[in-house]
């Protein structure tokens, strides 16, 4: 890595300007735990590297009226412990808590879970799940964008040159509404999702399914929102024909890839388990919610 | 590029170097400044054998730039014992014989050590699932995990003596 840059600047504006202003590849640093491995293995040759973490508010989790605020860089350690927002979207800090072993969790950060844009991404699906938003700064300013608008590809992304996401907007539940995360490995730590599965739904006070979001990891080019899914649960209580239903859904959106992690036929069976089994926690969670009265 | 001036601290002691932009921190502490008790494994972040503690949490040293050290508090196996006098988890390796090439082992110190400094009394699944990020091919980690469970009971008992 002849003529590496290397600057940690204090504002938003300053990342931006060095962001846009390299003539080669610019990279913002955060937990870097995708970054310099991929520098190390040669896949990645930025010529600037951009360490956002200098940056106030661009880590830890503020709290809005309505939303939690993610800064950028906040890593996954922070995210598990903050109380309020682990216990408004369980499945979300679930998410994050498999990526990795702890000495990960203490770097690694949502934003770049997302950015590295790998169909796997742990911590994606119930974010999108929970219609989360991208904050990205830019050279042309402040933008948002939903949480999966993002990713458009394996590694491939919407943001422009000099742009980077600073922060995520994760709205706070509405009563009743909570969510779950499962993904499957063949082992039980530290490896990689073969199917994951984020659910999130809304219900009445009789256990009716209001609003719903379902999204697919590791089964297609990108996370994938199950809209038939979605279309299963509203309106219904969650029986089995309401879960035949889910899990059918589940299986006919999965593109997957054969690799030695799981068949095309493995993953898409797996897939609708999955979905049917956290739209189970996420019903019960939604209700349980209802009976503890606590948000 | 011109080398990168760090101000960091590193085990208690004020530390300046000079790096390169893309050397890491284990680059750093190993080539720069010998502290060689960190290791190099596989500097992809998967085998643990480089843990560091930084400002309280433990991370992988090689996936960490030198640069981004400025201003931070660092931890190293060699800040774990007190002089001449061991860290709990050290004796308890020892009496254990929890190493065997002992490559793996200042990692798994280190990680134990912040395990510990934050809980006393994990139970044997909150230990094993702390140490996933720590590879050892020799011991089939038992005797890790035994070691780390013993140094956590001396410890309850120093602070309940109120030795630590």
């Amino acid at each position: 890595m002849p003529n590496l840059s290397f600057t940690a600047p204090t504002t938003v504006d300053e990342a931006v300007r060095a962001l846009a202003g390299a003539s080669g590849l610019a990279k913002p640093l955060a937990g870097g735990t995708d970054l310099l491995v991929q520098m190390r293995s040669g896949r990645m040759r930025p010529e600037m590297i951009v360490d956002i973490k200098r940056i106030p508010d661009l880590i830890g989790i503020r709290e809005t009226a309505d939303s939690f605020v993610i800064g950028a860089a906040t890593p996954g350690v922070m995210i598990s412990e903050h109380e309020a927002f682990s216990h408004a979207w369980p499945g979300i800090t679930e998410g994050v808590d498999l990526i990795g072993s702890q000495q990960i969790q203490g770097r690694a950060s949502l934003v770049g879970n997302l950015c590295n844009a790998s169909p796997a991404a742990d911590s994606i699906p119930a974010l999108i799940a929970a219609r989360g938003i991208a904050v990205i700064a830019g050279p042309d300013g402040k933008r948002e964008a939903a949480v999966e608008a993002i990713v458009t590809g394996p590694g491939q992304t919407s943001l422009k040159k000099g742009e980077f996401v600073v922060e995520f907007r994760v709205p706070k539940p509405k009563p009743r509404q909570s969510d779950a995360y499962l993904r499957f490995i063949p082992r039980t730590e530290m490896d990689i999702a073969v199917v994951g599965c984020g659910v999130n739904v809304t219900l009445d006070a009789n256990g009716v399914c209001t609003d719903a979001r379902v999204v697919l990891g590791a089964v297609a080019p990108t996370q994938v929102l199950v809209e038939e899914g979605a279309q299963a649960l509203i309106g219904h209580r969650l029986d089995d024909d309401t879960l035949s239903r889910l899990d059918a859904a589940a299986q006919r959106a999965c593109k997957p890839i054969d690799d030695k992690r799981g068949t095309i036929e493995y993953r898409t069976k797996v897939a609708g388990v999955l979905a049917r089994r956290a739209a189970k926690i996420a019903f019960e969670r939604a209700q349980g919610q209802r009976i503890a009265g606590v948000h | 590029m011109p080398k990168q001036h760090v101000s960091t601290i590193i085990n208690d002691e004020p530390v300046e170097y000079l790096c390169e932009p893309q050397q890491t921190l284990l680059d750093v502490l190993r080539d720069e400044l010998n502290l060689t008790g960190s290791k190099e494994g596989c500097s992809s972040g998967d085998c643990g054998a480089c843990t560091v503690i930084v400002d309280g949490d433990i991370v992988c040293s090689c996936l960490m730039l030198g640069a981004e050290a400025e201003g931070r508090k660092i931890t190293t196996i060699e800040g774990v014992a007190e002089g001449d006098k061991l860290h709990p988890v050290q004796q308890k390796f020892l009496e254990h014989a929890a190493l065997q090439c002992g490559f793996c082992t200042p990692g798994f110190i280190v990680a134990a050590k912040a395990l510990l400094d934050q809980n006393l009394n994990p139970t044997e699944e909150e230990t094993r699932y702390w140490l996933a990020g720590n590879l050892c091919r020799c011991t089939g980690y038992d005797k890790i995990i035994r070691a780390v469970l013993d140094a956590a009971a001396v410890m309850r008992t120093e602070r309940a003596e109120g030795v630590r």
